[in-house]
Formats: C-alpha cells, structure tokens, sequence
C-alpha cells in the first residue's frame, strides 16, 4: 500500500480554505498532503480528485497562498497517533498538544507531537512468544495514570501472526520495540508502544457487539430516572440557545459512571473549554476520588479555528476512544457540538459546488450521521473482555426548530433524546430537558429491564411508568384548566396537576451548580422516587382549589430541602418529618 | 512586508460584476490587498493566472482598462498608543483630519488565542443596571449582543454600560451606523470626559456597505493591541452585527455561493465566530470584552443572524418595553448570561444566585397570572399578589435607569418578596432565608 516515491504538486488555485493541486503522480482521497507557504507548512486533505488536479481542503488559513507553491502529498490517510500518554491532555481537532504550543496565539503549521516518543513506561508483558495475536490483542500493559494501558498488535495489520519476541517487564521509551510479530511467511514486524491509524476508519478489532444492558449512572436524575442511558449506547441533546446543552454536557462530564471521559468541543466556546481546563483538575471524581482531569481527554477544536479541522476533531475523539475500548474499558465520548460539525461539511460541500441538499446541507449528511453514531457501542473483545463507548452528541437545531436536517439525521440513530425545550429553560425550570417529548429506546429493552429489575429494585420499571403517566396527566389537567379556569373545572384536576409539579420541582428539577444537588446517586433517586410517589398516591381533601396551590407550595419547598441536604442527614430526615406532618394535614380519612 | 520599488500594473480586466472583476495576474498571495483604479479591493480568488478581486466601495464606474496594482499584504492596522481618541474609516484611515498613525502596521485578522493559554473570565464588569448586574451579570472577556429592535434604545444602554464599566479603552466599531449615532456615541464619549481613551472604526450609512467586513477586524486588531501588548482592560463595542451579517451575504450572492438558511452564506456561523472569540481573558491581566448589537426583525430570534449569534455568544440581552411601567427594561426571560455563573455568589453575596432565581420565577408566575386575566378568568389572591410584585420588580430592578450596587439589588429583592409572598412560596435556601428575610416590614 506504501508508495515508494511521494506524490508532489504544485498549487493552481485558492477558494478560501479550498485549494487546487497539481499532482504529478497518484493521489488518493482523503490523503493527506503539506502545502509549502513561504516556509511554513499547511496540512490539508484530500476531498475530490478530477483529472490531475486534487481538491484540497487546508486545515489552516491560506492567508497569502500563491499559484505554483509546491505541496507534498503523504501516501496516507488523516491519521491519529495511538499509545501511552494520551490521558489528560488537550489537543486540538488534528491531535496536536495545544500546551506545547509557543506563544499565546496560534500558529499556522504548528503542528506538535500528540505522545512523547521519548516518555518512558513500566510495562509487564501479558502474551507470551509463540502465542498468535491479531490486530488488537494484548501485548502487555503499561500503567498510564491509574489505567492498565494495554500494548496492543497495531489496529492496521491484517491476519494472524505469531509472537516471536517479547520485551521484558522494565521500563521502556514509548518509541522502543516492545514485541516482534511473524506472520505465515516468516516476514518479522516490530512493534513499539505506539501506533497510528486512520480515523475515518472504524477499529474493528472486537468479535461481537451486543446489545448494550447496563445502565450508566449520570447522578442527573430526569436521565436516569426517567431516560436511562446505558454503557455502549447513544444519546444526543438538541435545543436552541440558552437552553443549558452546555451545562448538561458538563454535569454529565463531570458525574459519568465511566473510566474515560473524550470531550469533543467542535466549533463551540472557547471560553467553555477553558472552564474545563481550569475546573477539571481540581475537581474530585466522587466515585475514585481521583482528580477529573486523570480521566478526561479534550479535542479542542473552538469556533474560531479552522473550520476543516472541525469537521476532523470528532473523528479523532471517536478514534481515541475506539483505542481506549479496545483495552477493555468504558468511555464516554461527548461532542459539542454535531451541528457545527455537519456545518463545516456544509461550508466545503458549498466551496465545492456540490449539488446541495435540505438546508444547503451536502446530501450524505444523513448517511454520514449514522456512520458516526454506529462506532460507538459496546463490544466484546477478542479476549472475551468487554468495553463500551458511550456517545452523547448535543445538536444547536437553526432558530430552535428541531425538523431540521442535522436533529432529524440524528434522531433516526440515536437510542436516547434528550430534547431541550426553550419554554422551560425561560422558565429556569432546568435542566431543561422536556419530560414530555424525551425518551430513551433503552427502557424497551429487555436486557435492560432485567438489569434494572436486579439492580434498583423489582418495581422500579412500573414506578418510572407511573411517574411518566402523572407528568402527562399534570399536563392535561393544566392544560384544561388553562382553558376552563381555576373554578370551571373540579379541584381534582388541580391536585393532579400540583401532583406532577411535585415531580417536576423535585425529581426533574435539578441544581447543576449546588454542590449536593448536582449529581444524585441511584440510590437517593430511588428513594426521592418512592417518596415522591407516596405523596402523589395520598388521597388529599379540599375545600376550594385555591387551597391547593399554597399546599403544594409548601410541600415542593420541604422536599427541595431535602434535595439540598446531604442524604439521611439529620436536616433531611427533619425535612422528612415536616414533611409528613403537612400531608397529614390534608391527609383524606 | 517592504514596499516594492516598482509595482506592477496591470490594466487588462476579463470580467467586472456588481462587487467583483477577475483579471490574469501572477505571483499573488490569497487575501492579498490591490488597488482598482484607486479603490481598495481584496484577492477572494485564484484560479491558476485569474485573480478575483472583490472591490470593497463597488464596480460602478471601472472600467475593462482600469489600472490595477497589488499591494503585497493583507489589510493591515497601525496600532500604537496614539490611536486613542481617534476616529478611523473602515480602511483605518483617520476620519477626524487628524495626522496618520505612527507605529507597527499588524495583519487584521489575525490568528486566535491558543485556548490553553486563556484565562478563565473571573471579573464581574459593574453596571448599575439590575437588569445587568443582577439577573445577567457580565464578566471581563465574555462576548454579548443586545437582541433588539431597531425602535428600542440599544444604543444609548450600551453607551452608558461601556462608560460604567470603568475600561482601560473602549473601542467602537460602527457598521452601518447612521451619521446621527454616530455623532450621539461621540458627545457622549466627549461629554464623559472619556474621549481619550475611546477609539473607532466607522463605517456609516453613507458608506459602501461592503467596506463593513472590515470594520470588526480593525477594531479587534487595535483590541488586541491594548489589551495583549499593553495589559490594558478593553470593552469592544460593535452595532449592528446585523449590518456586517447583509454585507457578508452580498458579497457571497456576487461570488455565485449556495445560500443556506434566510440567503445568509454557508459559513455564517464561522465567520461570526471568528470576530465573537476574539475576546478573551488573558493570563496576565489584559481582556477584551465584546459587547454587540444585533437589530431582529420583528423580534423574531429565529432568524439566522440571531440564531448562529446567540449559539456563539456567552448570553444575550433583551431589551423590552413593559407597558405596565412605561419604562425600557431588561427581559428577564430571554436575556442571559452563561458566564454569570463564574461570579454570582462568588465575588457577590452568596445568596445572589437563588435570589436571581426566585424573583425570575415568580415573575414568570405573574406573567402566566397575566394570561389568565386576559383570557377572562379570574384570578386567586396568589395570582394577584404575583402581579403587584412583577409590577415593583419591574420598576424598582428591571428597569434600564437603575443605577445601585449589587448588595442593594439583592435587598431590594428579600424586601420584595417578604412583602408579597410567603417564606415557602419564594422557596429559597432555608439558610439565606434565615439570613435575610427582613421580618415584618408587611
């Protein structure tokens, strides 16, 4: 596949970031090449090959790009560079370290190495010589932070191969020859710590992908109380602006049940990711107690850099966290956001004088959706281990309007919705995810009912069923009322609906930014359920409805203690008690 | 670059459009500057030896023989401490009769900060307006448009908010400004006492409209210059993104693109982007902060002006009439700041953020009560009382002529909900109700 000579070319024409090349010999797409301008080099890629001129799209600024400038093309694919030493870091949309960057302002063709070759690792072998391995088997592992990283058999070689040499336990640069590979004819392959692979390639090296069963604990109780996600399964979140996508995504950054955390921030804030740097490595992870920053890895491509970049950054998160799978452990892989994605597909499509299709959007967009969404998943590796990556896109739908084409593309992939309604977020009932329109296809999975029924309880399923059917009934109610008036309707229908704003405010209702609210762990949220339920299911007495709204004012604010104390503290149980006493007040004989 | 001795000229065009001519030339850099019998015009393509050229004033009058030199470099800015006080055209000529510039010339449209190299925003930017400072707090490098009508008074709420905010410079960039603007943001500035530490770049009505899409570039370049070189605190004032938005529509119609949604070009998103993220925090204390205008139509934000805006800016403000006081407010309901969250509380009282949450909700209450009353129902004592307290919130809070301290915004807040509400229907933090409800003042 290597080509012997390197292609070259010279360049013939500049549409803003769309460049013409000349090739004086075979191009292929999706190659990558360098554009020589004035000394610096531009990465670019290959998008449309007519003749002998290639269509390149520059991942920099061409600010001052001339007609005959030289361009050597790579003989390979857009490309990331796999091994020890990824954790923790923040790169930009093409993987390049942004901290060893110089200066404060970026640099065209400043391209900095993702992985120290020079970094040394204690690693302990786990094959043996004369074992067979195929691409993705474990070789040995080195202790990469707190994880067992795995050195595995390149992702890139095809077919079985016999382990001739093996490195010794000890302490190797990540450069160094860690094993020899032999494959049926006897041709050997060194093999070191690190590897490269293309990202528009999916790594394939698992036996099965089952369906995914395990419920992935978020601490945010409208997901996993009522639209659970699971280890391995897709979401996404649509919602105008200001409607907290953002917040969401961060809460579920900060709080995700998983070993790894990739962020994809594509074309959003720059201001959003700095956050992250400045807050992750001081926050705890509750469930390790490690710092956040040990298990989160950032591709930063912000709004104002460039834009083909974009379209590569949630690539390479994919890619990452497909190497990470392959040792065996869960990811969680968050783009912020998909939109400005499949706008960076849209602005070269429009360069390239594509037909357009809705929206000006390229016509694969669908296509193009569903091929991403589907390299996440949970997988049963060769070695029988398992390893998920769960993916959570958030979508920025134009004007708010979800029959769009990037939220209806997603819609038809992705297992859970999380819709963000702009009515809720003005009415700061957040996180603004609407109860009514949001679902998660995973509730009707059996395997996951089974696992819901052993690890939260029996009824658990039934209870989440209930507390939906008060939510639409509270709606409806409201919705008469509107209509009717407070006295055209019976005071039923306004304890029906003050019953469901008690699971709105307590259950759905949830402090992003208070320290004990922010993330509640499934056992509080079973047990706020459960109580929650009680009060909706006590039979209560009125004598006018305008008796109801000061009753279930008071109710919704003693349970809102509750949710700002720390669970079975003595403040929470004397929330509890106060509690009881006002229902008692009501109470129907 | 140095300036070359002999310059080329060219005089053969092959193709004149409304904005554009295409002629052969060779050895020319993309974005490069040239001059077209004069006017100033930007490389937008290249195909092998055909140059387009985008003429920033128009093609009315050039003629196939027009004379064309290229000048060798993008658009530049002189940037020196002398460009306080001055006023500039959307080339960075001065405007004012005053001497040009003396100082480095810098590329507009530089390269963006490296986002690890950035400062969390961490300073609260002080209005006086409870609008502002209470429900929607600003913060040093944060990036906001005022969403408005073009019959609203965006323009003197952002005078007054850049004179309060106490910065270093204060730079405006005018697009599409109408010479009566213009003159109004000048005696005030004059009248302030603040001339000398405010710089612009404007581009009237007067003007070509194409000349627009430089204005913002000017302006940062000369941002940066202060706040990066110089340390400085510099709050960037750009009316109307809505005026730069048309002008890039113009120019992509003439270049023959495919629109996307409301005729505005594929790349909307990113070329607003691209101004917008300019500000920043820096490390060792310098910042910019941007505060825009962009004019709805209608008050319709679904347009994708304020559409692709609001999902690149760090909140937005509404502007509001409230016919019940008679006086502008700041809508609490759709106005946001997403970078509040950094200093309510923090480096104002701790009960700020409830308390911001609870006068929001009830007054939501009072508007669903202000529903119920139209549709001719009748409404519950609660439902009454809601209404009183929108009424004095509105008046003593939300209004844009307000002018107090946070700490007193907050009070003004428990004094109002103890005098229309109950402890649980304001439903905050038992701790900071014990703090500072005032007791019985009813």
């Amino acid at each position: 596949m290597e080509k012997s000579k390197k292609t070259n070319g010279v360049v013939s024409g500049i549409i803003a970031n769309l460049v013409m090349v000349k090739a004086d010999g075979p191009v292929s797409q999706n190659e990558i090449c360098y554009i020589n301008l004035a000394g610096v080099k531009l990465m670019a890629e290959v998008i449309k090959v007519i003749g002998n001129i290639a269509y390149v799209q520059v991942f920099e600024s061409t600010r001052g790009l001339k007609v005959g400038d030289t361009v050597e093309f790579e003989g390979h694919m857009l490309e990331v560079t796999l091994g020890p030493g990824i954790l923790s870091k923040n790169y930009d949309g093409l993987q390049h370290d942004l901290d060893k960057m110089e200066g404060t302002f970026l640099r065209r063709g400043e391209y900095t190495e993702a992985i120290n070759s020079s970094d040394e690792w204690d690693f302990k072998p786990l094959a043996k010589v004369g074992d067979e391995v195929i691409a993705g088997s474990w070789l040995g592992e080195v202790k990469e932070s707190w994880i067992n990283h795995k050195i595995m058999v390149p992702f890139k070689m095809e077919g079985t191969y016999r382990v001739k040499w093996l490195a010794e336990a000890g302490s190797y640069a990540a450069s160094e020859t860690m094993a020899v590979l032999e494959d049926a004819n006897g041709r050997e392959y060194p093999v070191t710590m690190v590897q490269t692979y293309p990202v528009k390639l999916a790594i394939k090296a698992y036996t099965e992908k089952p369906r995914p069963f395990r419920l992935m604990e978020t601490g945010i109780r409208i997901i996993d109380t009522l639209n659970p996600i699971v280890e391995g399964g897709t979401g996404f979140i649509p919602g105008p602006f200001g409607s907290g996508k953002t917040v969401l995504q961060h809460a579920l950054s900060r709080q995700a049940d998983a070993d790894l955390i990739i962020i994809a921030a594509c074309g959003e804030r720059a201001n959003e990711v700095v956050e992250i740097f400045y807050e992750f490595p001081h926050l705890d992870d509750p469930r390790t107690g490690r710092k956040l920053m040990e298990r989160t890895t950032i591709i930063a491509n912000t709004s104002n850099m460039p834009v083909a970049a974009r379209e590569a950054s949630v690539y390479t998160a994919m890619t990452i966290g497909e190497y990470y799978r392959s040792m065996g452990l869960k990811v969680l892989l968050l783009a912020d956001s998909t939109s400005r994605w499949a706008q960076a597909l849209r602005e070269m499509s429009n360069r390239m004088e594509e037909l357009p299709g809705p929206d000006a959007f390229p016509m694969d967009l669908p296509a193009i959706i569903s091929n991403f969404y589907a390299r996440a998943g949970y997988v049963k590796l060769n070695n029988d281990a398992t390893g998920s990556i769960t993916f959570i896109g958030t979508v920025s739908p134009a004007g708010g309007n979800l029959k769009e084409p990037v939220t209806e593309s997603t819609k038809k992939v992705a297992r859970c919705f999380y819709a963000l309604s702009q009515q809720r977020a003005d009415s700061k009932r957040y996180p603004a995810v609407d109860p009514i329109d949001s679902y998660s296809k995973y509730l009707e999975y059996d395997e996951v009912k089974d696992y819901l029924s052993s690890h939260v309880s029996d009824e658990w399923i039934n209870k989440v069923e209930e507390a939906r059917n008060l939510l639409m009934r509270g709606k409806e109610a409201n919705e008469q009322i509107n209509i009717l008036g407070d006295d055209g309707v019976p005071v039923d229908y306004h304890i029906r609906f003050w019953r469901s704003e008690v699971i709105d405010f307590i259950i759905l209702q949830q402090d992003a930014f208070d320290k004990i609210d922010s993330s509640t762990p499934m056992k509080r949220q079973q047990y706020m359920l459960d109580l929650v339920l009680n009060i909706c299911n006590t039979p209560l007495e009125f004598d006018s409805f305008d008796e109801v709204n000061p009753f279930f004012k008071r109710v919704i604010n003693t349970l809102k203690q509750m949710n700002y104390s720390e669970f079975e503290s003595e403040a929470f149980n004397n929330f509890e008690k106060e509690l009881i006493a006002t229902l008692k007040e009501r109470k129907a004989a | 670059m140095e300036t070359i001795a002999f310059k080329k000229i060219y005089t053969k065009l092959t193709q004149i459009t409304k904005a554009t001519c295409t002629l052969q030339a060779s050895g020319i850099g993309y974005d490069e500057m040239a001059e077209v019998n004069g006017r100033l015009a930007q490389v937008v393509k290249i195909n092998g030896d055909n140059i387009t050229l985008q003429i920033f004033s128009g093609t009315e009058g050039i003629p196939t023989n027009a004379e064309v030199t290229f000048l060798g470099r993008p658009p530049m800015l002189k940037v020196g401490e002398d460009l306080a006080g001055r006023f500039f055209n959307a080339y960075g000529q001065p405007i004012d009769g005053g001497p040009e510039v003396e100082g480095e010339e810098r590329e507009i449209g530089g390269p963006s900060v490296n986002p690890v190299r950035r400062l969390q925003p961490s300073d609260l930017i002080p209005t006086g307006i409870a609008g502002i400072d209470l429900n929607n707090t600003l913060v040093t490098g944060q990036k906001i448009p005022f969403f408005a009508d073009p019959d609203q008074p965006f323009n003197q709420v952002m005078a007054m908010v850049a004179l309060r905010a106490k910065a270093d410079k204060i730079i405006l960039g005018g697009m599409g400004l109408t010479n009566d603007d213009y003159l109004y943001y000048k005696n005030v500035f004059d009248n302030a006492g603040a001339l000398d530490r405010i710089i612009s770049f404007v581009n009237t009505t007067e003007n070509p409209p194409v000349e627009r899409l430089l204005v913002p570039d000017m302006a940062l370049t000369a941002a940066e210059y202060f706040a990066y070189d110089k340390k400085e605190t510099v709050l960037v004032l750009l009316t109307d993104m809505t005026l730069y938005a048309d002008a890039l529509s113009i120019v992509s119609n003439r270049m023959d693109q495919i629109p996307s949604k409301d005729s505005m070009p594929g790349s909307l998103y990113s070329d607003l982007a691209k101004i917008y993220e300019k500000a920043v925090q820096f490390p060792d204390g310098g910042s910019i902060t941007i505060i825009a205008v962009t004019t709805l139509s209608g008050g319709d934000i679904t347009h994708a002006i304020p559409d692709n805006t609001g999902y690149i800016t760090e909140g937005q403000l509404f502007l509001r009439r409230d016919s019940d006081i008679g006086k502008v407010i700041i809508d609490p309901f759709r106005s946001l700041s997403r970078l509040k969250q950094l200093v309510i509380g923090k480096q104002t009282r701790a009960d700020h953020p409830q308390v911001m949450n609870a006068a929001v909700r009830l007054y939501a209450d009072a508007a669903n009560a202000k529903t119920k009353l139209e549709n001719g129902f009748d409404l519950t004592a609660y439902d009454e009382r809601t209404m009183q307290f929108a009424r004095n919130y509105s008046q003593s809070l939300l209004a844009i002529d307000v002018n107090i301290d946070t700490t007193q915004m907050l009070d003004t807040a428990w004094n109002l909900f103890a005098r229309y509400f109950s402890k649980a229907e304001v439903g905050i933090k038992q701790e900071f109700v014990d703090l500072y409800w005032p007791e019985e003042k009813k």
